[in-house]
């Protein structure tokens, strides 16, 4: 069977190393990635525990097809951890090289608890698993911190998961990187790894990972590869992801300089040709066979030399979000967030935020220290970049601590202008024209985790209210807690068709039993699993699911089909009543002992009896 | 044409490699019946995103591995080049490992014998998998005959622009 059945424990007080095996019943549960990742945080963590303390459990967890040829879902792994941006429990995932080699090291997930005294990073080596000195990697990039590694262990195949400077100044948005460009970006998953003093985990992996029968599983991977080849997972091939930015451009829902608009009068300036222009190759991940990491250099002028990754998400934020057109300076603008190791996203959200206020005046010149905080000035975005990875400076101070923090912070109207939810920054759809998603977003678990909360397009005019998109939300919710519990890449709806191929294919690797019922069941019960974790944190309730005040108090304005959109907090609340409604749960938003009994989550009902 | 010419051998283009490893798994399941690249008779390497490549046996002519071994363990077949492992002589020594310039030859974890790609008799399962089409069973006659075709496009890449 796929899974290792077993998990790593280490103590990085100690340094104390045990291997625990992890039962079937709770893996044919959980299913693995970011639903045992989750059940495993709550096993090992206290009521109220803060992000940056000790007893904040992180926790690497792989999934069932991790470390097999299975294309979309070999290769992925996530963290899960208190984040510190939202206080909730919230998962990163990512994919790469490195969650397979930590499978076939012979686990499926590493538990970190306590913290170093030192700077250390986690050495698995199969067996055997010990902390050394990371001193000398102190300030160092992920990517030079995996080149040392490897130079001191003397193997080029070790893998490396590590984090950069922003996460040892415990900057709220740090993230963590594996393999050069596989970012593990959200929720500051980074920044609990820097509390604990831990530089990175580094792994090789000798065992073998095995199917129960080889052959059906085979025919099941060879089906999915030749659908690959199909047009619809082929154009990815050209410029990755990049393209959503003009769908979303064309429809009026592409946030541009802090959701003032929906859409970027530049956009020809940093897609389609001009972005052709940067492109070298797209490369993709272990086994993945639909490949869209694609990486651009800038060849020539200021910027010359620097590379990137360039995914929808990241030329979003520090492009179209910022108002910045200028494709060279966005790539440095990335290159600089993976050196420092930020989330590019978080960054993005940041930093138009406080453009947003400068241009508003309710930042001046004092705060900024003199920069130009103009919406579109590249210069200023990369220089407020490095105060950030730096942790240096009023302004690089208040923006590391996330946009929510520093709105707080700045007081006056500020959070006026903070597109958040829950604490992480929004992603690059603006919910305002899209509004099953809006309601997806609000009641997400770790505010917009990418691929966790629904990603549904209504666009402005044909949905008047949310009234009656609560099942909806919820049956997204479900399929995505199965994607990213069994840890399957966020485009992989183009090659496997929902639940039944999932559960096919989760049956094939594991050998457990598994009807497509089971798995529709294990998505609802991850979510209440994990909405019961952020009730017992005092942030899993009605009042938790709100959403940006611009989103629900001014209209989009540019012409286009979303002219005129807003989301009322009346239509939300509507919205609200409905999801809660077909959940289960409370009016509040708490899941009843009920339903809890219903998901085979009895044990959990004393977190969820005294509150409404 | 001398016959080593003929002989065909899995060739990775470096422009179409991405490192993606999909013929590592593929091999260690069709030789092993796991997942396990350690065990697989190709590696593919990514020394960074850019540079990717994947390397088997080279079927080299009065090959390295089977001069060095002390044991006559290994031998070279006459009419495909592929080098053969001989279980009952073969001690683990690694010698050949040292010899071999390209790294084609490992060590199993497992049997303590070394083992190197065998072509699948003719049908090498990795080229049938290879997502990209970087990898091909062929002869290095015809791996030159492309290289030149390349390097001459290359070279006159203006001249056939404007045809």
């Amino acid at each position: 069977m796929s899974f290792a059945k077993q998990a790593l424990f280490v103590d990085l007080a100690t340094g104390k190393a045990e291997a625990k095996p992890l039962d079937e019943k709770m893996l044919k549960d959980y299913i693995g990635g970011v639903g045992l990742g989750a059940k495993l945080w709550l096993d090992n963590s206290k009521q109220g525990v803060d992000a940056f303390a000790a007893e904040n459990p992180i926790i690497f967890v792989t999934g069932a097809l991790t470390g097999t040829i299975s294309p979309l879902g070999g290769n992925g792994y996530a963290l899960v951890s208190k984040s510190p941006l939202t206080e909730t429990v919230c998962a990163a995932k990512t994919h790469g090289f490195f969650g397979a080699e930590l499978k076939q090291a012979g686990y499926d997930a590493v538990v970190l608890t306590g913290k170093s005294e030192k700077l250390v990073y986690l050495w698995i080596d199969d067996d055997s698993v010990e902390l050394v000195d990371a001193s000398r990697l102190s300030g160092k990039s992920p990517q030079e911190t995996a080149e040392a590694i490897k130079d001191e262990q003397e193997d080029c195949y070790i893998r490396v998961s590590a984090v950069g400077k922003a996460a040892e100044k415990l900057v709220r948005f740090a993230c963590i990187i594996n393999d050069d460009q596989q970012v593990a970006g959200r929720g500051g998953m980074g920044a609990v790894l820097g509390s604990k003093n831990v530089k990175a985990v580094a792994v090789r992996g000798t065992k073998d990972v095995s199917v129960p029968k080889y052959k059906v599983f085979t025919e099941f991977v060879e089906n999915v590869f030749e659908r690959m080849k199909e047009p619809q997972a082929r154009n990815y091939r050209h410029l990755g992801s990049s393209d959503e930015l003009i769908a979303l451009n064309r429809l009026g829902a592409l946030p541009t300089r802090n959701f003032s608009q929906a859409s970027f009068d530049k956009i020809k300036n940093i897609t389609g040709e001009s972005l052709k222009f940067y492109v070298q190759k797209v490369v993709g991940s272990s086994t993945c066979g639909l490949r869209f990491d694609c990486l651009a250099t800038v060849p020539d002028g200021k910027y010359a030399g620097a590379t990137a990754n360039l995914k929808f998400e990241g030329l979003w934020a520090v492009g179209p979000l910022c108002g910045v057109d200028r494709l060279d300076a966005i790539i440095e603008a990335i290159n600089l967030c993976n050196q420092y190791g930020l989330d590019v996203i978080s960054v993005g959200g940041a930093v138009a935020f406080a453009m947003d206020l400068y241009e508003n005046k309710i930042l001046t010149d004092k705060e900024t220290e003199g920069l130009n905080l103009n919406f579109g000035n590249h210069e200023a975005l990369l220089e407020a970049i490095k105060k950030i990875g730096n942790h240096e400076g009023w302004l690089g101070q208040v923006l590391g601590g996330g946009t929510k923090r520093a709105a707080e912070k700045i007081g006056k109207d500020a959070n006026k202008y903070a597109n958040h939810v829950k604490g992480l920054e929004l992603e690059g759809y603006d919910l305002r024209s899209l509004e099953t998603a809006a309601l997806g977003v609000a009641v997400s678990s770790c505010g917009v985790c990418s691929g966790v909360y629904a990603r549904l397009f209504d666009i402005n005019g044909k949905v008047d209210s949310l009234k009656g998109q609560g099942k909806c939300v919820a049956e997204t919710e479900d399929l995505y807690n199965v994607i990213d519990s069994l840890i399957l890449c966020k485009y992989s709806s183009r090659v496997i068709d929902g639940f039944k191929d999932m559960a096919e294919y989760f049956r094939l690797a594991t050998g457990f039993e598994v009807t497509k019922q089971d798995l529709i069941k294990s998505g609802e019960r991850v979510k209440n699993l994990v909405r019961v974790i952020n009730v017992r944190e005092g942030k899993g309730t009605r009042s938790d699911d709100a959403l940006p005040w611009k989103i629900t108090n001014v209209t989009v304005s540019d012409e286009g089909p979303s002219k005129g959109a807003i989301l009322t907090q009346k239509e939300l609340d509507s919205g609200l009543d409905d999801y809660y409604r077909v959940r289960g749960w409370s009016n509040q938003g708490v899941p009843t002992v009920a339903k809890l009994k219903e998901m085979g989550l009895s044990e959990l009902s004393k977190f969820v009896e005294k509150q409404k | 044409m001398s016959e080593n010419k003929d002989k065909k051998l899995v060739n990775c283009d470096a422009s179409k490699c991405t490192g993606c490893r999909i013929c590592e798994y593929a091999c260690s399941m069709k030789k092993e019946k796991t997942y396990n690249p350690t065990k697989s008779r190709i590696r593919a390497i990514r020394l960074n995103p850019f540079v990717n490549l994947a390397v088997s046996c080279r079927l080299c002519e009065d090959a390295p591995c089977v001069v060095a071994c002390p044991r006559d363990a290994l031998e070279q077949d006459e009419e495909t080049g592929v080098i053969k492992v001989d279980e009952e002589k073969c001690n683990g020594c690694g010698w050949c490992i040292e010899a071999c310039d390209y790294g084609a030859l490992e060590l199993h974890q497992e049997t303590k014998q070394v083992f190197v790609c065998d072509l699948c008799d003719g049908e090498p399962e990795c080229v049938k998998w290879c997502p990209e089409g970087a990898l091909e069973f062929t002869s290095k006659d015809d791996v030159s005959e492309k290289t030149r075709i390349t390097a001459i496009k290359k070279l006159f890449q203006n001249a056939l622009k404007t045809e």
